[in-house]
């Protein structure tokens, strides 16, 4: 993985003693709170319901065993034990103190670690397929590209104040693992025609209150020109987005009051000129040491058998458990889904344990996916029994990947100031309702999304099931939107009707689910059968309580 | 305009470590329980006026009212944000002020 040169450290560095000032001068009375809060976000710090939040980028999701070690100290010394992975891979802690800050970005800095452009209007953590390195079906590792970008986004003048945030995604694999269509700018590596590998550029995805998936840029941008483009889409955002109305100031309202055709005509515009000044090209050398540092661990030449083991290791090898590209390996999704417990949650207990079992299989980085798990990417066939049964021991082996009780959910009202409902106890709630894992396989993939608020950090837009925490009148209540996705047949999900109270969501899912049981044909997902009968025979279904109850 | 709610209590967040705390006689209070409850615009604006000068003292930051009511004997908060606030996570019932006996008057469940 990417290791810090002297610039990197350097940095970090002299932004932890930069943000330390800025701390001593906000308790010293020289910020006003006004003044502080905007420094405080570029250094990924909130205030949140109970205390400081604070956000440490993971990019492109990739770890080390000593980077997880230190974030469970963070979460044992600063926190209250434990922290959340979101659904940009970065982590969260809910519970820090103000004071405590500088010390955290000092141990971060230790690791090579840090928060910036976690917050505000900037590019924030480039994201990845999870499986990236590891994975038969990609064309290349993104992440290098993803690091590039980083580098040149990092402080970047022109994108320091965006008129909102803006985030990238990279993906490489015919199957779309990372939502890249609901990025503001996702990239894919493809192929031309010729056999040359290039990049392909849209612009204009996003969730929240206007949802929209990316329209394409262009087919085939040349690898040396990638930055020229991007930062030819960025200009034209940047000079062209609506800053005047909070609600519109995301490159997806832009591209799309505009039209495609006319996004496409300005970039062009901008991107000729950018290259007509050759000042911002990507040299195959500098592509090339950035490569160096993603280079996959020598793989050994081993059988390629995959172990037999016990019911439980069989289930968890279904769905936990994937197709790697070296004879002899493969790629393990490990379930921060334990039913029950709150998705993406993780104590320190567990992330020091993982970090021991890392070290002891040979296992040099671990991924944590947009969908709030971690996976093991290179991890020895043989090895598989003996990982599964230490899993099993950190209640981490739960077999659930990609299966109903996967389930995204944001932090929603038990922890952030933005929410409007909480997450996590329907998120609960609805994994206790089909803990069975027999009726799980029976119901085969369904990806339920729950989002606290419209900001929709638990990508309710895209779930095959989405829920919207709302508010009326001080109460609590959920609406259920069906037929998202965020996979390469990405899609908005539509809202149903009315929403449910805390107590009916989960009853209304199970009649949801119960429906497409009964409606699908041979070998249909749930988002297929919804895409053939669509939403009237859910709806009914859904609402049949309080039919009853109406009369 | 909203019209101003019946019952009040004040709040705000610790600046040094965010911690929820409430207005109680002119000095800020761990816990919901201990906080003045103000039933006249009137003194709730004196005292959210008062607050300020915590925040111009960095003590506190954000101080605001918000609506309870009284049940049972008992001062509750109405919306679910300000239980939670008051409380702790409710997915997490062993942290945050409710993991403390004196906070059994929260109901956060759903």
């Amino acid at each position: 993985m990417y290791r810090y040169d002297e610039f990197d450290a350097k940095f970090v560095k002299e932004r932890v003693a930069q943000f330390r000032d800025q701390v001593e001068r906000r308790l010293a009375g020289e910020l006003t709170e006004d003044e502080f809060k905007p420094l405080r976000l570029m250094n990924g710090l909130y205030l949140q319901l109970h205390a400081y939040m604070l956000r440490i980028a993971v990019p492109y999701g990739t770890l080390n065993s000593r980077q997880m070690r230190m974030l469970a100290h963070i979460a044992r010394k600063y926190d209250k034990g434990y922290g959340h992975f979101t659904t940009r891979t970065n982590m969260q802690f809910h519970w820090i103190k103000l004071v405590d800050v500088p010390d955290i970005l000092e141990d971060l800095a230790s690791v090579e670690m840090h928060c910036i452009q976690t917050s505000g209007n900037c590019i924030r953590n480039v994201t990845a397929d999870h499986f990236a390195g590891a994975t038969d079906e990609e064309i290349e590792d993104p992440r290098p590209l993803c690091e590039i970008i980083r580098q040149w986004s990092s402080l970047h003048p022109e994108f320091v104040f965006l008129a909102r945030k803006f985030k990238i995604a990279v993906g490489a694999t015919p199957h779309d693992r990372a939502a890249l269509l609901w990025h503001d700018m996702p990239v894919e590596i493809v192929k031309n025609e010729a056999g040359e590998v290039g990049y392909r550029v849209y612009a204009g995805g996003g969730m929240g209150r206007t949802p929209y998936i990316a329209l394409l840029m262009k087919d085939f941008v040349k690898r040396e020109d990638i930055l020229a483009y991007l930062e030819a889409v960025l200009r034209v955002y940047n000079q062209d987005s609506r800053r005047d109305n909070i609600h519109k100031q995301r490159i997806k309202i832009l591209v799309n009051a505009i039209g495609q055709e006319e996004m496409q005509r300005r970039v062009e515009r901008e991107f000729e000129e950018i290259k007509a000044s050759g000042s911002l090209q990507l040299p195959q050398e500098e592509l090339d040491r950035i490569r160096a540092y993603f280079a996959p661990p020598k793989f050994e030449t081993l059988d390629d058998k995959m172990p037999v083991g016990s019911y439980d290791f069989e289930n968890w090898k279904k769905t936990n458990v994937h197709k790697h590209r070296a004879p002899g390996y493969a790629i393990a999704t490990i379930s921060l889904k334990a039913i029950g417990q709150t998705p993406g949650d993780i104590s320190h207990v567990q992330m020091d344990a993982l970090a021991d079992l890392m070290d002891q299989f040979g296992i040099d980085e671990i991924r944590v996916s947009h969908e709030q798990n971690l996976v093991l990417p290179h991890a020895r066939k043989r090895d598989l029994p003996a990982i599964f049964a230490r899993l099993q021991k950190l209640d981490l082996a739960t077999p659930n990947s990609g299966l109903i009780t996967d389930i995204i959910a944001c932090p929603g009202l038990d922890y952030c100031d933005l929410a409007n409902a909480r997450s996590i106890p329907i998120a609960k709630d609805i994994a206790k309702r089909f803990e069975n894992l027999d009726r799980q396989h029976d119901i085969g993939e369904l990806k339920i999304k729950i989002s606290g608020c419209i900001n929709a950090c638990g990508h309710h837009h895209a779930g095959h099931i989405g829920i919207l925490g709302v508010d009326k009148k001080g109460v609590e209540y959920y609406q259920i939107l069906l037929g998202g996705s965020g996979a390469e047949d990405a899609s908005v999900g539509n809202i149903m009707g009315p929403g449910f109270s805390a107590h009916d969501i989960g009853p209304a899912v199970e009649r949801v689910v119960d429906t497409y049981v009964k409606l699908r044909q041979s070998g249909e997902r749930f988002l297929d059968t919804y895409r053939r009968v669509g939403m009237e025979p859910f709806k009914n279904m859904a609402y049949l309580e309080q039919m009853y109850a109406a009369h | 305009m909203a019209a101003t709610p019946a019952l009040q209590v004040l709040t705000a967040n610790r600046l040094r470590d965010g911690a929820v705390v409430y207005w109680q006689a002119g000095v800020w209070a761990d816990e919901f329980k201990d906080a003045d409850v103000f039933n006249d615009k009137a003194a709730a604006d004196a005292a959210l006026a008062a607050a300020m000068v915590f925040v111009k003292d960095r003590v506190v930051v954000n101080p605001y009212l918000f609506a309870v009511r009284e049940e049972a004997g008992q001062i509750r908060a109405i919306e679910q944000r300000e239980i939670i606030r008051g409380a702790g996570p409710s997915v997490r019932r062993d942290l945050g002020k409710q993991a403390k006996p004196s906070m059994e008057a929260f109901d956060v469940s759903i």
